[in-house]
């Protein structure tokens, strides 16, 4: 999963020192980013945390105060027309017109892009086969299930042949069932040697990607692959609950020498050996601890590690 | 890789900004393109990239969303009902009701001097009702898709312009094609004319509605916009009573209002439209009687000029791009 079988990934998205401000908030303070073809990369990070920010910058409805972002060659402030032509968007918000057909709608999409006439019937044709949406074809998008009209909303992105597709949330409001196929369309995007950046603030969709930006507070505090972001934690995370948790932590560096995390009533430990260090604690802190917990590094662990703060959903 | 190249990009940037592209792009590609990362060049060469081809594709992007003003508008039983109801009830309801308050329109009775203010009417809310769709369609989110692509702005203007002053003309003409049939009107040889005016002030109603629609972020402020500007507009226009003459006898009232008439556009082609609704009848007695080239250069350029701002307007504001 973490290298889809490009030896020689082409960056087709790159993003330097971009800054952002809403007035006197600032929401972005210089992000440095590269997309690149053939792989699904993940902005992770709970709301607040810029990633829609950093999203309208990339599809060029806000306009760019101070960095660049570039894709597919051409400068999105300068030449904003020809970046929309490389980039095929998928927005939280859905972008359908509801009373038109899923036909119509991607009819709509394709004058847009100049796509018309037998082309445009080739194309639709073959993204409505791959997103399995034929049948549905001649319905209106006001009567579609939430996973079928985000799919419609793929086959609009995916119309034009985009270099790099944006997909905003792209979970939000899906049942499980849809969300694995919506991946699966996802997934087959990649294959065919798309760019794909996706924002989530679900740690477990991020998960299936193969790079992964953890943002927080408008910056980025973790760049990877899944297991690489796992790999700096060591083998395991101990997470101890305690009453008094402050005196659990003073415990374990008074006694242990230890280097505890405490994020509100948990302490929480990375070791390479968590086999070796837990009957120790229970020895050491006795009845202080209400649970002491053994995991595999999650990228929960991953966002707490780095920013000392849950991940707020 | 080096990043040092788009830095230095960067800090070429703030100093000149204008036609450098070009070599923004090649320093690009030197920075994307390094011999550990072979890529293909950027964009496949384009041998469709001339500006008449992005006024081709643009006016592709207009038509298409100009027909689906039209599905919309069809698949809206109600709008469509209340699009051919709501005219002949006015009319008929103000016509009957204010007749007998009625005098002073030299040969014609309310019913006829009412009907091209019906007209008007008709093309004014239509024009509006579709404009107000801009609103909608940026809260359903509709909206972002198509600024997002690579056409600009101009063909979502001509497209909704062209779209909602198709149907406004559309149902002008039905309603008009009814006053025939009952005998209210004749125009004879000057429907083509009117035919065109009609086109001509639905054109600039449209333009009117996208500059008061485009910036409003709720269609509860449009409607408010609509009631304290657009229905002034008409009703000062000398749809519903004749515009006062300015003589040494005009009270101050009569005065202020007469001016403020005569400054409204749209009285313009009220009084060509009723020329051209009732050919048989000469109106240079009536108070206020601009000669025909007066009337239809003030229409044709009161059409203009919304448009020309509703276009600044919509190029200018990228602040409400990001309201959803």
């Amino acid at each position: 999963m973490t290298d889809s079988g490009q030896s020689d990934p082409q960056t087709v998205c790159k993003v330097r020192n971009l800054h952002h401000q809403y007035g006197e908030h600032t929401a972005l303070r210089g992000i440095d980013l590269d997309i690149k073809a053939g792989r699904v990369f993940a902005l992770l990070g709970p709301n607040g945390s810029g990633k829609t920010t950093l999203f309208r910058l990339l599809c060029t409805l806000l306009p760019i105060q101070k960095g660049q972002v570039c894709v597919a060659g051409y400068e999105s402030g300068e030449q904003p027309l020809r970046v929309r032509e490389q980039i095929g968007i998928v927005f939280q918000a859905p972008s359908l017109d509801m009373k038109l057909t899923v036909d119509e709608n991607i009819a709509c999409q394709g004058a847009l892009y100049g796509i018309h006439g037998a082309e445009l019937r080739l194309r639709r044709d073959a993204l409505l086969q791959q997103l399995d949406l034929t049948d549905r074809r001649d319905d209106r998008c006001q009567v579609l299930s939430g996973g079928l009209k985000r799919r419609v909303e793929l086959a609009k992105g995916m119309l034009h042949r985009p270099r790099l597709l944006l997909l905003d949330e792209p979970s939000t409001g899906l049942d499980p069932s849809a969300r694995l196929k919506l991946w699966e369309a996802i997934r087959e995007m990649a294959d065919q040697g798309m760019a794909v950046l996706l924002t989530t603030h679900l740690l477990e969709e991020a998960d299936k990607a193969d790079d992964i930006a953890i943002m927080s507070q408008g910056t980025l505090i973790a760049e990877g692959s899944p297991s690489e972001l796992r790999a700096e934690m060591g083998e395991g995370v101990i997470t101890i609950v305690a009453d008094d948790a402050s005196r659990a932590e003073l415990i374990l560096r008074d006694r242990l020498g230890l280097n505890p995390q405490r994020v509100h009533h948990q302490l929480r430990l990375e070791v390479d050996s968590p086999a070796e260090i837990v009957p120790l604690l229970v020895e050491t802190l006795g009845d202080e601890a209400q649970s002491i917990n053994i995991g595999r590094p999650s990228l929960e662990d991953v966002f707490i590690a780095k920013t000392g703060e849950a991940f707020d959903l | 890789m080096t990043y040092e190249a788009c830095d230095n990009l960067d800090s070429r940037k703030q100093k000149t900004l204008p036609a450098k592209a070009p070599r923004n792009r090649e320093a690009f590609e030197r920075m994307s393109i390094s011999p550990d990362s072979v890529s293909e060049s950027p964009p496949e060469a384009r041998a469709d990239d001339t500006p008449s081809s992005h006024l081709s594709v643009g006016m592709a992007a207009a038509w298409m969303l100009a027909k689906r003003e039209w599905v919309r508008f069809f698949r809206q039983r109600n709008r469509v009902t209340a699009a051919v109801a709501q005219p002949l009830l006015f009319w008929v309801l103000f016509g009957t009701g204010l007749s007998g308050a009625f005098q002073s329109a030299g040969e014609l009775n309310f019913m006829q001097f009412f009907l091209p203010g019906t007209l008007a009417l008709i093309v004014l809310f239509t024009a509006i009702f579709s404009t107000i769709s801009v609103i909608e369609d940026r809260r359903e989110g509709f909206m972002q898709a198509v600024l997002v692509a690579p056409v600009g702005r101009w063909p979502v203007l001509v497209g909704k312009v062209l779209g909602g002053s198709a149907i406004a003309w559309v149902q002008a003409v039905f309603f008009l094609f009814l006053v025939w049939m009952v005998g209210t009107a004749d125009p004879g040889g000057s429907v083509i004319p009117l035919l065109g005016l009609l086109a001509l002030v639905a054109l600039a109603m449209c333009g009117l509605g996208m500059i008061v629609a485009w910036p409003m972020e709720s269609t509860q402020g449009f409607h408010a916009i609509m009631m304290l500007g657009l229905m002034p507009m008409w009703l000062l226009s000398g749809t519903f009573f004749p515009i006062p003459a300015l003589g040494a006898d005009a009270s101050i009232g009569q005065w202020i209002l007469g001016v403020i008439m005569r400054v409204n556009p749209l009285s313009y082609s009220m009084v060509e439209m009723r020329r051209l609704v009732f050919p048989e009848i000469d109106f240079s007695g009536s108070g206020f009687a601009p000669s025909s080239l007066i009337c239809w250069t003030v229409t044709v350029l009161a059409a203009c000029l919304t448009l020309v701002v509703a276009w600044h307007l919509m190029r200018g504001s990228r602040k409400v791009d990001v309201i959803v």
